[in-house]
């Protein structure tokens, strides 16, 4: 069992012969993913890696059955490219692509809710389950299949994390990363009740940032519905309020959005807070009793 | 993005918001030059892009022209917060019976634009979200229609009793709305909205700040730009790819990803030590970066040693490290740097930085106890 992914998981690329598209299309694939097809309008026909190119996600999907896309497409096209998979019965749309202007995010929301569809991202490394099916840029040999779940606002910040937990033996059902910007698809929340209703996940790892509430949101779900057990780190204690770390999302404005509000939130759940990522590996163990 | 007050002014004036007149003026003799010589009260308020300047002294009353000259005098080449004030706003200052706050920000938990006001006007909203949260009201905006005029109307309600005022802040509210989305905002505040005790409805300051990732389709907006001394920085860094912060401390660092750039910065904190900037330099393995990178870090004489925390993801540890050692060749510094090195390939990336005689740690936590050591030397 695994959240969202697994090996049946049918895969098609938005962009797929663009440059970073190609590459991490011939990564995927090498790591087993099922990828089906891929999207490039007017380049149909064409094959990439051995994978046939469609114009559209519509004529993908009913040549190839795909329930899952990853979009590699420029910035000020990204927004068009969710909307076009979702319109296209697209289940779960993984978008990569960073720097997508806010609005168009906002305008995508209401359509990705009309049609039920899951949207990872933007501007994130995307997902994987380990052994199965990994969709994103993830470096897919830090992971091992194992039962402990992942979501976090960082990329390499969680291959930080991972490479540890995979070295200490505690390995992962799905991890993944939902992006760092202010306005994006699934949130801690969504998958914290994704990985509760697992079978196979029996402890979760959340890492945020400082920035927006969701961290305080997530400590309240845990609190509340969450049996399983969680350990947390927050990214961004020194940082200084009102300036953009990076992350789009990751600015704290004053006074709200801070590491404190946040830990003290996690801690008032039960929820212990590492002080360093690599104290995670130490507190999943105690908490599953290993 | 950030823009001035005058320059979020000019831009509610297009849209139809009412403003007070002012001049923009960036000096003395532009004060006397551009100001009317009636005697009336005005405000001169400093433009400067960093907040708290009515506190600092930025923002003077004057009865007459004489008396707005002296206060120019004072505010112009004064020190706020580190930034020296190179212009001021002369503006016709209004009778206030009334303040507003209204505001439009992106909203991470509805997904949405929300429209906020308060009755609590003229101070920070913050400070109303922590004392009088009750006080705000919030209405998220559907992308698809807008802002309707009824949710306009309800909010304006809330705040106005008389009918014709109701109709006045409504119709505000709509034209900000429709500013925001047309410029890409990614915060519009009026603060305050003022009623006049002649029932005139106006806005007396204004906030905006615009999505950085939109401003490839806002010409007029880049062109607004007038980056302060910190943002030259940063623009710089930005555009050769990097992403950099500039902070206090001494301690430069400079690491792959954001998410562990603030890491990085927090452990330095956690053992003691104070970071003198975030630095992300991406994913890539290039050395230019690494020269571009080491550059803007020993260019703030503030840096006592550099730590440098790479996790190889997709790039590999070896890649970085040919990367590095290719870099390190092109800088001559006496400041010592830490180079730590883990993930992809790690073992073979450690082994090429060993070779060059820099100090090389397994761990984050090594990296950042050495780094502060050296910085003490």
């Amino acid at each position: 069992m695994s959240i969202l992914i697994n090996k049946d998981t049918k895969v098609i690329v938005q962009g797929i012969t663009g440059r970073d598209g190609a590459f991490h299309t011939s990564k995927m694939k090498a790591y087993g993913t099922n990828i089906v097809g891929g999207i490039s309008p007017g380049k149909a026909g064409q094959q990439v890696e051995g994978i046939p190119v469609f114009n559209t996600v519509e004529d993908a999907v009913k040549a190839t059955g795909a329930n899952a896309s990853v979009i590699f497409v420029p910035a000020p096209f990204a927004g068009d490219a969710i909307l076009e998979a979702s319109y296209a019965g697209i289940e779960l749309v993984v978008c990569i692509t960073e720097h997508v202007p806010v609005q168009d995010m906002i305008r995508v929301m209401p359509v990705l809710k009309k049609n039920d569809t899951k949207l990872v991202g933007a501007n994130c490394p995307g997902l994987i389950t380990p052994g199965e099916c990994l969709i994103g840029i993830l470096p897919g040999m830090i992971f091992k299949p194992g039962n402990v779940g992942l979501i976090s606002r960082s990329g390499t910040l969680t291959y930080e994390v991972v490479n540890m937990l995979t070295e200490n033996d505690l390995g992962q059902t799905t991890c993944v990363g939902i992006g760092g910007d202010s306005v994006s698809g699934l949130y801690f929340i969504d998958l914290l009740e994704m990985y509760e209703n697992d079978l196979k996940t029996d402890a979760v790892v959340v890492i945020g940032e400082i920035g927006g509430d969701a961290e305080e949101q997530a400590a309240k779900f845990i609190k509340e519905k969450m049996t399983k057990p969680v350990v947390a780190f927050i990214a961004g204690q020194s940082a200084p309020p009102g300036k953009r770390m990076g992350h789009a999302g990751a600015i704290i404005s004053s006074g709200a959005g801070t590491a404190e509000e946040k830990i003290k939130a996690f801690n008032a759940a039960g929820v212990p807070v590492a002080k360093e990522p690599s104290e995670i590996p130490g507190l999943i163990k105690e908490k599953l009793g290993l | 993005m950030k823009i001035h007050e005058y320059q979020a002014r000019d831009l509610f004036r297009k849209y139809g918001i009412p403003v007070p007149e002012g001049e923009l003026c960036h000096s003395v003799d532009e004060v006397k030059k551009k100001v009317s010589d009636k005697d009336k009260l005005r405000v001169v308020k400093a433009q400067v892009l960093v907040g708290g300047r009515g506190k600092a002294g930025g923002v003077k009353l004057a009865t007459t022209k004489a008396e707005a000259i002296e206060k120019a005098k004072l505010i112009l080449g004064m020190d706020i917060k580190g930034i020296t004030v190179e212009k001021v706003l002369v503006a016709d200052a209004v009778d206030i019976e009334k303040e507003f706050y209204v505001g439009l920000i992106n909203d991470r938990n509805a997904k949405a634009v929300t429209l906020m006001a308060s009755s609590e006007g003229g101070v920070e909203i913050e400070e109303v979200a922590k004392t009088n949260p009750e006080k705000i009201i919030k209405m998220p905006i559907d992308p698809t229609m807008g802002l309707m005029d009824w949710q306009a109307r309800k909010v304006a309600l809330q705040l106005f009793n008389d009918p014709k005022q109701v109709r006045q802040a409504a119709e505000i509210l709509v034209k900000l709305y429709k500013l925001y989305v047309e410029t890409d905002s990614s915060l519009a505040e009026i603060n305050p909205l003022v009623l006049t005790p002649d029932k005139q409805v106006l806005a007396i300051d204004g906030k905006m700040n615009f999505d950085d990732n939109a401003l490839f389709r806002q010409k007029e907006i880049i062109a607004m730009r007038e980056a302060d001394e910190n943002e030259k920085k940063e623009l710089e860094a930005n555009a050769k790819g990097l992403s950099y912060i500039k902070l206090d401390g001494n301690i430069g660092c400079m690491v792959n990803g954001a998410g562990l750039a603030m890491a990085t910065m927090d452990m330095i904190k956690l053992y003691g030590g104070e970071p003198a900037n975030f630095l992300d330099i991406g994913g890539s393995s290039n050395p230019q970066k690494v020269v571009d990178a080491m550059n803007i870090l020993l260019g703030d004489k503030n840096v006592k040693s550099v730590m440098i925390n790479i996790f190889g993801g997709i790039t590999r540890c070896d890649d970085v490290a040919r990367g590095l050692v290719a870099a390190l060749d092109q800088i001559k510094t006496d400041i010592p740097i830490v180079i730590r090195l883990s993930g992809t390939n790690a073992k073979e990336g450690l082994e090429i930085i060993e070779k060059t005689g820099l100090p090389v740690v397994k761990t984050m936590s090594e990296a950042a106890q050495k780094a502060i050591e050296l910085s003490q030397k």
